[in-house]
């Protein structure tokens, strides 16, 4: 166990990824001299170099392109896009290329890209560096979707997301960058699960990145009144770990999604179409959720506050489930 | 008229079976999608061939190739087997994509032919990609791109334009300018039509050759090719060239006028070469024939090939959506 923050943890996995292969390099918009956005890549450009730490123009939609091109090269690129924002630059290239390029080659090329972002509201930065997308990707076969909501996650979900031959999006909160805690470095990271970040036995509360933190709070809240809320960490958006969810599911026998994205059209919808054709006749109340108000995230900071999931809010839907 | 041709007989007459190869597979291609054998979008090359057989023949045989939806040609060209492309075209098993692709995504791993891209500019971040691959890996291979002009009017153009000239990394831009973005001539859509200079802006060097002959694009491809392996830069060429087909099976040809079209025949790539080769004494009138009977047996061969090929069964529909575990 080693005291360290989500940022670092994130550093240390891409540490530990560009020193065991040459073939790992590192691009993005400052992502060498500046150190990085969210300073995640701080000091790798003096440790690796220019050839693998490599700062690109302001070209989402090329770099990321190029990314996929040096994937098919025979590289491991990992490619950083400022925010999910502005990874709508991108989306041709990740949805038209590498989500299609493998099926549509007749199976000849694969492409062994990833693809790290921050997400998420939380820092007043209005709405266009506030969204939650990732829905949206988990939309697309073809690509991979993860989100390491916990320093260990952080750390460890980059190695075997480039080891995976297949495209793979990484989207890591804003908010959990400055996340402290002890980091157990034995504990063994896979990129297929959903995983039970705290047992219970009323009703599973189905978070993942930013909303796994105050899952957790509000599971601490209702045990103080006596409600035992199990909290699952979906780890990977895409695909979805049906049997870890449903299991859960069918032993508390209510769901609570708490995303981070909108309503309509939703992860959260999607979650809640699978319990129910899974699970409709385990359950003791129908599925709810805690989604963001359908609104562009705002700037002020009562106003982003009232747009996101809130542990009053998560507590409150929680006890409405138990009637 | 062109100019004369500087070159022995063997590989003279190779340039001209090349494009009969091209021109018959397609004519050959029009005719089955009237029969309903081919479906979907079909895009023709035909007047354009001189491009893909003058620039392909300069590059060597491990280089990569990014292509167009307008790619059968190039496919062709990069060593593609006919049978593959053309079973392709009839969505089968033994086609190069497995069916999946159709004639717009054509792809094979072994000659490194890496599509058959049908978003327009979407394969010049791809090529700077394949590029900065090959230069990190310290391999010596060039990517070729090959676009439409249309495709400069997109962004994705001058990221990867940008891209290439500030890495310095080896890729030959090949622009096919037929002066038409589908239905849109160049002056309707583009500020800067010299697209030479457009493209010089970015430190890319640039030169425009004349795509209706074979031996200017094969020199001056040639040329480039050496500038981008001595220079350890990118490279652009401007082929000027025209496209005697409708952009696809679905185009009125509203657009432009029947003249226009006439008048560009006229400098056809097959009918000026030959002429040429024929008045240097290198071809007489029973040699072209010769040629061209070898490209029509050819592509029958394939359409034949591709009418016995069997379906690919529909509970492989799932493979490869994702690469499977064993794989590495």
């Amino acid at each position: 166990m080693s005291r360290t923050t989500y940022r670092e943890a994130l550093r240390q996995g891409l540490r530990e990824a560009l020193a065991r292969d040459p073939r790992v390099f590192l691009m993005g918009e400052d992502v060498g001299r500046y150190g990085g956005t969210y300073a995640v890549s701080k000091g790798l450009l003096e440790e690796f170099g220019e050839q693998r730490i490599r700062d690109t123009p302001l070209s989402e939609l090329a770099f990321v392109a190029a990314g996929i091109g040096a994937a098919l090269g025979g590289l491991r690129p990992i490619v950083e896009v400022m925010t999910v924002n502005f990874s709508l630059l991108a989306l041709d290239p990740l949805m038209n290329t590498a989500a299609t390029l493998r099926h549509m080659s007749g199976g000849q090329f694969s492409v062994p890209l990833v693809v790290r972002m921050a997400t998420g509201a939380g820092r007043q930065l209005a709405a266009q560096h506030s969204h939650s997308l990732e829905g949206w990707y988990a939309h697309i076969p073809g690509l991979r979707i993860l989100a390491p909501a916990t320093l260990e996650d952080a750390r460890g979900m980059l190695w075997p997301a480039l080891q995976d031959p297949d495209p793979m999006l990484l989207f890591e909160h804003g908010a959990l960058y400055n996340l402290e805690g002890e980091l157990d470095e034995r504990e063994v990271v896979d990129i297929h699960s959903a995983r039970v970040r705290r047992a219970g036995t009323d009703l599973t509360l189905i978070a993942y990145g930013g909303t796994l933190g105050k899952a957790l709070s509000a599971a601490e809240q209702l045990a103080g009144e006596g409600i035992s809320a199990e909290v699952l960490d979906l780890r990977v958006l895409r695909p979805l770990d049906d049997a870890t969810i449903l299991a859960s599911v069918r032993r508390t026998r209510r769901a609570l999604v708490v995303d981070e994205g909108w309503r309509s059209g939703s992860l959260s919808a999607e979650i809640i179409a699978r319990i129910v054709e899974q699970a409709f006749y385990d359950l003791d109340a129908p599925p709810a959720r805690v989604c963001s108000l359908e609104v562009p995230i705002p700037y002020a900071k009562h106003l982003e506050e009232a747009a996101l999931p809130q542990v009053p809010g998560i507590v409150a839907a929680a006890k409405g489930l138990l009637g | 008229m062109i100019a004369p041709v500087p070159y022995p007989q063997d590989f003279a007459l190779g340039l001209l079976h090349d494009m009969l190869r091209i021109r018959r597979l397609e004519e050959r291609a029009a005719e089955l999608y009237g029969e309903g054998k081919i479906r979907g979008f079909l895009h023709l090359y035909i007047g354009e061939e001189a491009v893909a057989v003058g620039a392909l023949h300069a590059l060597a045989a491990d280089d990569a190739v990014v292509a167009t939806y307008r790619e059968h040609g190039h496919a062709l060209l990069q060593g593609v087997p006919m049978n593959a492309i053309m079973a392709e075209m009839y969505g089968r098993q033994a086609g190069c994509s497995h069916g999946r692709g159709g004639s717009m995504h054509l792809f094979d791993a072994r000659t490194r032919f890496f599509g058959g891209n049908a978003i327009v500019a979407g394969g010049l971040p791809l090529a700077v990609g394949l590029a900065l691959a090959e230069r990190m890996l310290g391999g010596n291979r060039l990517t070729a791109c090959f676009f439409g002009e249309g495709a400069l009017a997109e962004g994705a153009a001058a990221e990867s334009l940008n891209l290439a000239a500030l890495w310095q990394l080896p890729v030959l831009f090949c622009c096919e300018n037929n002066l038409y973005a589908m239905g849109t001539a160049l002056a309707r859509s583009q500020a800067q039509t010299d697209l030479c200079a457009k493209v010089q802006a970015f430190g890319v060097p640039a030169r425009s050759v004349d795509g209706m002959d074979v031996v200017a694009v094969h020199e001056a491809t040639r040329a480039a090719v050496e500038q981008v392996h001595a220079g350890h830069c990118p490279c652009f060429l401007e082929f000027r060239t025209y496209r005697f087909r409708a952009h696809s099976m679905f185009d009125p040809e509203l657009y432009r006028d029947k003249a226009e079209v006439e008048e560009w025949k006229k400098r056809g790539p097959i009918h000026s070469y030959s002429a040429q080769l024929k008045a240097q004494g290198l071809l007489d009138e029973p040699g072209f024939l010769a040629l061209e009977a070898e490209a029509a047996a050819e592509v029958e061969a394939a359409v034949a090939f591709a009418e016995a090929a069997s379906l690919e069964p529909v509970e492989t529909l799932m493979n490869d959506v994702y690469t499977p575990e064993r794989s590495p």
